[in-house]
């Protein structure tokens, strides 16, 4: 990743300089994030009394995995140089499939588990290919992308379940399996951890060893960086960029069965707005909005900063009617703070 | 081009792969066919007069996909099926497109239209419009306070501030001291009477918790933050029925004993006072808001028919508790209560 990471103008050949651990962990995309981060944790520390037990901190650890979970494949989106505004919508689409599927056929959900996951893949190879076909910017693409979804969310599900949320699937078989897959929660000393957690560092994990590791986290680099150039030197940046959408389908699909049995109906007007968190928490944990630049570690740590800052001002009893702006704020200060640690980074890199 | 193909059969494949199993990987509990043995007992009429097609339209402030809406829509379809009406549904949580929607309803010539008043401001100059072309109008839902000013007919509805009253009310009656009012939706007047009422009669303290209604997960973890930091909470309401299940599962992660009470019923909500998982819920009957107003539009155009004598006709709220969950149940699965 430091191959097209912005390396600082340098008289010497910059790959004989010799550098320090702490240079090098200055160089990092997520430092920025995690000083934010670091500094949110302190803030609601000294501000909430309950804030720092282990059951508060597992509540936060749920809250930021949620979107912890959509933010590792925005970020590598964001990293590659596109945006997906459908996102958000494409979650609930995912959980209205499995569980109309399922509901419909009378058949086991894993069924339906897995006719969602295709649906989610192909919607996400859809995004891919129409903006490699047509070559119109990705907000118009993802856009369109979303209004129909969030339409289709309706439609059908009015349509076939005659209601506007889908029937319960809790008594059918192979649900609870799939609950234990999808919505369980480990007890881990005296704390309950949902398993959605689990999912989110794998993925961050999964994530990270496909950027620094893989010729395809080269190409994604590449292709977020100088697409035009990515292309002359043989990187194949049309299904650099479809498979990265059909990552965000992927992720999707996990993010989507969660609330599908987690919450056993899922309503179809849910979702909306939340496209918007995603990429919130990518770009706080340090992706850079132009591409090319960015980790999934930091799209972790950015989801973290807004899991400790929606559920802090809860934690910290402020006046609810100003919560929003509270967030608001919260997410500025975290976001410039992130900016400035960064050049700082860069200047004595 | 040879890849391409061999992608695409390979799809096929696994599409193919996928519908046999579904096939074979049937589940022998629940589902549609559990639903369809169900559903013989429901009952679907033909028209029961024989006055002219009138046409009503009804435009509500309804965001996509709302199961409250659902529930009004049913009754308002299940009056004019009876009473040999054209049904029209329009809505948009806008008002100024809700006003629009009124507006293109009286460019139609409707015979009557059925309006909800949540932003009075919005709808204000329309309503009178459609009055002045002769139209009959009738509130449902919200905006008791301005209906008559506005030219209607009669309000049908429940006025929300009684109904937080009751809950309150029953509040006190179950010895509770602090309790928590779960608001889904920032800004929305009727949520905020709804606790203001709670508040009002309620012996103890009521705290107001604003959550986003779109995102679930975010519901249930800002519900447990709040139980984790105030353990003295002895009881949650919640505004929507989609979110009295999401408070019990907060509330038994965050390990506190607080009663779950809950605005408005789904299927859920009856199963879950049938089992004592709730405590109570507080119903403005849905179903009877559409139906009524759909029904009192025919009357009045039939009959000259009134009802309420200028005041408001209340559908709610009704207390319902474990007694009378397991009749309700059945009706909730069928989507009329």
């Amino acid at each position: 990743m430091t191959a097209t990471a912005p390396a600082p103008a340098s008289t010497k050949d910059e790959r004989l300089i010799h550098r320090s651990v702490l240079r090098k962990l200055l160089g990092r995309p997520e430092l920025g994030s995690v000083v934010g981060a670091i500094a949110v944790f302190i803030f609601f520390s000294i501000v909430a009394d309950s804030f720092l037990r282990a059951s508060s901190l597992s509540t936060v650890l749920y809250a930021a995995s949620t979107i912890g979970i959509m933010a590792v494949p925005v970020a590598l989106l964001m990293i590659g140089g596109e945006f997906d505004l459908s996102a958000g919508v494409l979650v609930t689409t995912s959980a209205l499939v499995s569980s109309m599927f399922s509901y419909q056929m009378t058949a086991n959900v894993w069924v339906g588990v897995g006719v969602s996951l295709l649906t989610t893949l192909a919607l996400g190879a859809f995004n891919g290919f129409m903006l490699t076909r047509t070559k119109l910017p990705s907000f118009i693409i993802t856009l369109g992308t979303f209004l129909m979804l969030t339409g289709l969310n309706l439609g059908f599900t009015k349509l076939i379940s005659g209601t506007v949320s889908t029937k319960s699937i809790a008594d059918m078989e192979g649900f609870v399996s799939a609950k234990k897959v999808f919505a369980s929660q480990l007890t881990v000393g005296p704390v309950d951890l949902k398993v959605t957690i689990l999912w989110w560092f794998g993925l961050v994990a999964l994530a990270t060893w496909i950027l620094l590791r893989t010729r395809f986290g080269n190409w994604i680099f590449a292709v977020g960086g100088e697409a035009d150039a990515a292309r002359a030197v043989g990187v194949p940046v049309y299904k650099t960029k479809i498979g990265l959408y059909m990552g965000v389908g992927f992720a999707a699909w996990i993010s989507g069965q969660h609330l599908l049995f987690s919450f056993d109906v899922v309503q179809s007007g849910e979702g909306v707005g939340n496209e918007l968190i995603y990429i919130i928490a990518a770009v706080i944990g340090g992706c850079l909005i132009t591409g090319g630049y960015g980790s999934a570690i930091g799209s972790a740590v950015g989801a973290f900063i807004f899991g400790m800052t929606s559920k802090g001002i809860v934690y910290a009893e402020w006046n609810p009617d100003w919560f929003k702006f509270f967030l608001g704020a919260m997410l500025l200060l975290a976001t410039l703070l992130n900016a400035w640690v960064r050049k700082r980074a860069e200047a004595t890199a | 081009m040879a890849r391409v193909r061999t992608g695409v059969r390979a799809i096929g494949a696994v599409l193919a792969a996928v519908l046999g199993a579904s096939l074979v990987g049937c589940s022998s509990t629940g589902g549609k066919r559990a639903e369809d043995a169900r559903k013989a007992a429901s009952a679907q009429g033909k028209a029961a007069v024989n006055t002219p097609r009138w046409k009503i339209a009804m435009i509500t402030h309804s965001g996509d996909g709302d199961t409250f809406w659902d529930i009004v829509q049913s009754g308002a379809k299940q009056a004019a099926v009876k009473d040999n009406i054209d049904f029209l549904y329009s809505h948009s949580d806008q008002g100024q497109q809700q006003a629009q929607f009124v507006q293109a309803a009286i460019d139609q010539k409707v015979d009557g239209i059925v309006v909800t008043l949540a932003k009075p401001d919005a709808m204000k100059d329309v309503v009178a419009k459609a009055a002045k072309a002769g139209i009959p109008v009738i509130t449902v839902n919200s905006g008791s306070e301005k209906s008559k000013d506005f030219g209607a007919l009669t309000h049908i509805g429940q006025d929300e501030t009684i109904a937080g009253e009751a809950v309150g009310e029953e509040l006190n009656k179950r010895g509770r001291k602090k309790a928590l009012c779960v608001l889904h939706e920032q800004g929305n007047v009727g949520h905020e009477q709804r606790c203001a009422g709670t508040k009002k009669a309620f012996k103890g303290d009521l705290q107001n918790l604003y959550v986003t209604g779109t995102n679930m997960p975010d519901v249930q973890s800002s519900i447990e933050a709040k139980l984790q930091a105030d353990k003295s909470i002895d009881s949650v309401v919640t505004l929507g029925a989609p979110f009295a299940d999401t408070a019990v599962k907060a509330k038994d992660s965050a390990g506190s004993s607080a009663e779950v009470d809950t605005f408005d019923l789904n299927a859920k909500v009856a199963a879950e006072l049938k089992d004592g998982t709730l405590g109570f819920a507080v119903d403005q009957q849905p179903y009877l808001q559409g139906y009524e107003a759909v029904d009192l539009l025919w009357l009045y155009k039939y009959n000259g028919d009134v009802l309420g004598g200028g005041l408001p006709v209340l559908t709610g709220p009704q207390i319902i508790t474990k007694d009378a969950a397991a009749e309700l149940e059945e009706y909730t699965k069928r989507g009329t209560r």
